[in-house]
């Protein structure tokens, strides 16, 4: 058997997802935002929904995540796309809207916006990529670092005495009564990936449905940032970020 | 005819709601009016002030330097405005807690003792519109019933039942101006 | 009714799709008015006290990025909190309505009225080259008139318009004809008046994005360009002013919004003693009427300017005089205002050749 003979449509097992752009993305190989862009563009697809959502890029390394899913986007001031993400949902309520944003959009610059959003309750999806550093930037300290991470504002290692501690944001959300959803997963391995994408999916349908705020926060890899391989990065995570970032459910109601 | 009048009082004394009534009731009779309020930023107890101008042409500024008429309700607007009444003016003043009286000679100078009035009413509420109708007696700006027009333009509806005793109001203090 | 009230009716009025605002004296009666009012009961308009005013004007961004008539209304504190939204709007070539009921500043400055943001408001504001249509209101029914034609504008040109109100016209209460009702626009009529606009793919073959990043500065240059051949256009279609006793002036006063007003009544008193003094109101601070003051001051001897500042319009009038006559300034800050016999006498102390007192 020769391999003309194996590559046909029949035998295709793993395609690029129909929404995600036929384009090559600035993000460093073994980063995981990839992962996160092409669960989003499976969900849409599979919710039917990619002829109504509108999604909120933010400033950070996904800005230019409307460059890469097949849907109408805006690009948002940094952390303020829950606020542009508002807007758009109550002007236009036959919409499915979310945001996509970094740790430092989300729960640095943008905490306001994100809490309040989250408990006004607004019927969006907010997707958090946690790689606990700004890795657009160049890799300075995040309001997740945690304590004693190295990264180019903290090179000795994140000290409480100066920069005080890492912050749990999720936390802080699934606590605030707007909020239907709250979950935090990570794509480092196969089944977490399948977990995430379900954990998307859910969330996308609590917009869809009008439940008010979903969050789903996923616990990622920088590795650049992090000046690690892949590999190591993703058993860095698991060492390290899920002992300050438990993975699992927040919040469901 | 254009009437430039400045209220000047304590903020809660309804310096503002009076003046408010009289600009409405210029509405009312179809002249035309500005409102100008100027007010520190405590809700009670502070200085307030209201300037209106009633007038049967357009009015440019409603900002002025001098007044047709002054109506004074504490020592220290009487300190500021006494001598910002035009010659030949009217400056209507109730003289609870005035210590110094107002000098002028070359201006009507009435004295509405409506603090007194009010307690005699037995309603605090009153008297604002006590002065109004002190103002209306000195100088009939506006007909009666466009001023109840403006009362009820004012008033929130659930406030209408305060009309008839807003009018007893009036009808005193026009009692008290002594012709 | 108040300034700050009639731009509330005239919103619902016209039409407007969403209010996102953050109280702050002297102008929070257009949020109260609006949630008073209840449009969304009838209209369908969205009202929203948001958290902060950054929050209101992303807010407003995220509207008017999906075709919405949106609008917001803040003070001069919490309009410096807006400018990096106000500079993404314009940047991302979308049209809104921003009000600015001025107060004093600098800083958290005083709440009474003020004129000292004509700078911001006219000069940019936030970051980058890049203008907003500038309305000046000096009465009560222009505070109602300028919603509906800022709004007009900013979809014509798809370019934010801001109305720069003083205090005082927030504040005080004048006569006022609203405007009348006008359903607001279906999704399908923004969909064919806006195909720029977030609506979900449906119905089109590509993607919309609405985006004010671009990384090549080949193309961000070219951005620019079609920013400015816009405000080009604007500047030879959009400049409005009102001119009073110009015909036989012997000198003029150039000033804006409810400061013209106090100066047409200095004016009035000034022409009856026979001095004959003539008023330039520019409506349209951005763009400026340069031509019609550069044509005047080739009539009068002498140009006043007054404002409620240290003196900003005058260095557009001057730009307009080119060192023709001499240009001065009168102006009270921090929240004092003149009042006509203040006029009458900084035009004396600047002409000692007329008497008008």
């Amino acid at each position: 058997m020769k391999p003309q003979d194996i590559i046909k449509p029949e035998n295709k097992v793993i395609a690029r997802p129909r929404l995600l752009l036929d384009a090559h993305t600035h993000y460093c190989p073994g980063c995981s935002h990839g992962v996160v862009h092409k669960l989003i563009a499976e969900v849409i697809d599979e919710l039917g929904i990619e002829d109504n959502t509108i999604g909120v890029a933010p400033v950070g390394c996904a800005v230019f995540a409307y460059n890469y899913i097949d849907i109408d986007w805006v690009e948002a001031a940094h952390g303020r796309a829950p606020a542009v993400a508002t807007a758009i949902s109550r002007l236009n309520p036959g919409n499915v809207v979310f945001t996509y944003q970094g740790d430092g959009d989300l729960a640095a610059i943008g905490t306001a916006e994100t809490i309040h959003a989250a408990n006004r309750g607004e019927n969006i999806v907010i997707v958090f990529i946690n790689n606990a550093i700004y890795g657009m930037t160049g890799g300075q300290m995040a309001p997740t670092t945690l304590i004693g991470q190295k990264t180019a504002t903290t090179p000795y290692g994140r000290r409480v005495d100066l920069n005080g501690y890492p912050i749990k944001i999720s936390d802080i959300l699934a606590g605030l009564d707007g909020t239907c959803y709250v979950t935090r997963q990570a794509v480092h391995t196969p089944a977490a990936v399948r977990k995430t994408k379900a954990a998307l999916k859910k969330a996308f349908q609590n917009a869809m449905a009008k439940k008010g705020t979903s969050v789903v926060e996923v616990v990622s890899t920088c590795n650049s940032g992090w000046k690690l391989s892949p590999a190591d990065s993703n058993k860095w995570m698991v060492e390290h970020m899920t002992e300050k970032y438990p993975l699992g459910d927040l919040k469901n109601v | 005819m254009k009437e430039e009048i400045i209220i000047a009082g304590f903020g809660g004394q309804g310096v503002l709601s009076m003046g408010k009534i009289l600009a409405y009731a210029g509405l009312m009779d179809d002249l035309e009016v500005t409102w100008m309020p100027a007010y520190g930023p405590e809700q009670r107890g502070g200085t307030a002030n209201v300037t209106v101008i009633l007038s049967d042409r357009s009015i440019s500024s409603p900002i002025v330097d001098m007044y047709d008429t002054a109506v004074i309700l504490n020592q220290q607007s009487l300190d500021k405005f006494e001598s910002k009444v035009k010659p030949g003016g009217t400056l209507i003043y109730d003289p609870y807690g005035i210590r110094h009286k107002p000098t002028r000679t070359d201006i009507r100078v009435i004295e509405v003792p409506a603090t007194e009035a009010t307690i005699e009413m037995g309603n605090a509420k009153t008297y604002n519109m006590l002065l109004l109708g002190a103002l209306l007696q000195a100088r009939p700006l506006v007909p009666d019933d466009a001023v109840i027009r403006g009362l009820k333009k004012t008033l929130p509806e659930r406030h209408h039942h305060l009309i008839p005793l807003n009018e007893q109001a009036i009808a005193k203090g026009k009692s008290l101006v002594k012709q | 009714m108040k300034g700050n009230e009639a731009i509330a009716h005239a919103a619902i009025r016209y039409g407007v799709d969403g209010y996102f605002g953050y109280p702050i004296t002297p102008q929070s009666e257009v949020l109260e008015t609006l949630e008073a009012e209840m449009p969304w009961e009838t209209t369908g308009m969205v009202v929203l006290q948001a958290e902060s005013e950054v929050a209101a004007i992303n807010m407003v961004y995220g509207g008017a990025s999906t075709g919405k008539a949106v609008m917001t209304s803040s003070s001069s504190p919490g309009v410096s909190l807006k400018q990096e939204g106000i500079s993404y709007i314009a940047a991302s070539e979308l049209p809104a309505l921003i009000v600015n009921v001025m107060r004093g500043g600098p800083g958290l400055g005083t709440i009474q009225p003020s004129q000292a943001d004509y700078f911001q408001a006219t000069k940019g504001g936030g970051h980058g080259d890049y203008h907003l249509i500038v309305l000046s209101p000096a009465t009560v029914q222009e505070m109602a008139d300028f919603v509906g034609l800022g709004l007009d504008l900013a979809f014509k040109y798809r370019t934010p318009a801001m109305i720069l109100a003083d205090g005082v016209v927030g504040q005080m209460m004048e006569k006022v004809v609203l405007p009348p009702f006008r359903p607001r626009r279906t999704d399908e009529e923004i969909a064919l008046q806006c195909p720029w606009a977030l609506t979900g793919k449906h119905g089109r073959d590509h993607h919309n994005v609405i985006t004010s990043l671009e990384m090549d500065s080949v193309k961000m240059e070219h951005n620019n360009i079609r920013f400015q051949q816009t405000y080009k256009t604007i500047e030879e279609n959009e400049v409005r002013y009102e001119e009073k006793f110009t015909e036989d002036a012997d000198y003029l006063i150039v000033a804006f919004g409810s400061v013209a007003r106090i100066c047409l009544k200095a004016i009035e008193e000034a022409r009856e003693k026979g001095i004959k003094i003539g008023l330039l109101r520019p409506i349209t601070l951005w763009p400026f009427p340069f031509k019609e003051i550069a044509r005047l001051s080739h009539r009068v001897k002498g140009i006043l300017t007054v404002e409620l500042n240290a003196g900003q319009m005058i260095e557009d009038v001057r730009l307009a005089d080119e060192g023709h006559v001499p240009v001065y300034h009168f102006g009270r800050m921090g929240g004092m205002i003149p009042n006509p016999s203040e006029v009458i006498d900084a035009l004396q102390s600047h002409f000692p050749e007329i008497t008008i007192k």
